[in-house]
């Protein structure tokens, strides 16, 4: 590809893209602290699969629960 | 984008989850994402939702920041991240098919008149069908004239390989404008 090939595709770019206005018009922290509360209020995965393996373990050897809540 | 450097003990407070820490960090450089990314994006509802996402993800990672580092120059990194994973979503695809390169409702400067309708639309189809990492590189580089330099470190690669997908997303370009009948 010759330079003016790379310079005419340029400028075709630069006329089809409307400059943007890169300032932003307003502060976003209320929506981050949203974003935050609403992440921090759930509950991961792994909390949920710990309760269930848990389950699964006082399922299987009953005898195992007075040595759990010994331990609690 | 102006990287701005933190004292340590901010820095340091931010990396042990302190939220004031944090939203410190947040004021002062949210203006700075929000404006490396919209220049990618091109949509200001989209770069508001993924500066939201990037500092999501800054602060997921905030036990593995390192306080003698740049706090600016980690969070363009990861606002490249954020950006190009849109661009490879389906979303992005979905919503290309509808906006464009020009279609912005909140901008403030006109289409430049100097250019056919027609071929304002077959360029940005053309542009919209380029892979993601070579839209993001071309955007930059050819319609926002960021510098090399600046762009490389926003994807933690070196400037020669900008470079290359720069000159990459040219000859695609060329290709696919001329299957569109157009001559640049």
């Amino acid at each position: 590809m010759n330079e003016q090939n790379y310079e005419n595709i340029e400028k075709l770019l630069k006329k089809a893209a409307a400059p943007v206005n890169p300032e932003l018009q307003r502060d976003l922290w209320p929506h981050m602290l949203r974003r935050l509360e609403e992440r921090q209020a759930g509950v991961p995965w792994f909390d949920w699969a710990l309760l269930g393996l848990l389950i699964l373990w006082l399922v299987i050897s009953p005898r195992a629960i007075p040595v759990l809540l010994y331990h609690l | 984008m102006e990287v701005l450097e933190q004292p340590t003990e901010l820095l340091e407070q931010f990396a042990h989850g302190e939220l004031d820490a944090f939203e410190s960090l947040f004021r002062q450089f949210q203006s700075q994402v929000y404006g490396w990314i919209i220049r990618i994006v091109r949509e200001p509802g989209v770069a508001e939702d993924l500066t939201i996402e990037t500092f999501w993800r800054i602060y997921r990672a905030r036990a593995r920041f390192d306080p003698a580092r740049s706090f600016g120059a980690w969070a363009r990194r990861i606002a490249t991240n954020v950006a190009l994973d849109h661009l490879k979503s389906g979303y992005a695809k979905a919503a290309s098919s509808e906006t464009s390169l020009s279609d912005d409702s909140s901008r403030v400067v006109p289409l430049d008149p100097g250019i056919r309708r027609d071929i304002r639309e077959r360029t940005e189809h053309a542009f919209r069908h380029l892979p993601a990492k070579l839209r993001l590189v071309a955007t930059l580089a050819l319609i926002e004239e960021r510098p090399y330099k600046e762009i490389a470190e926003g994807l933690n690669i070196s400037e020669g390989a900008v470079k290359t997908r720069v000159f990459r997303a040219l000859r695609l370009l060329r290709k696919r404008l001329h299957q569109l009948g157009v001559e640049p």
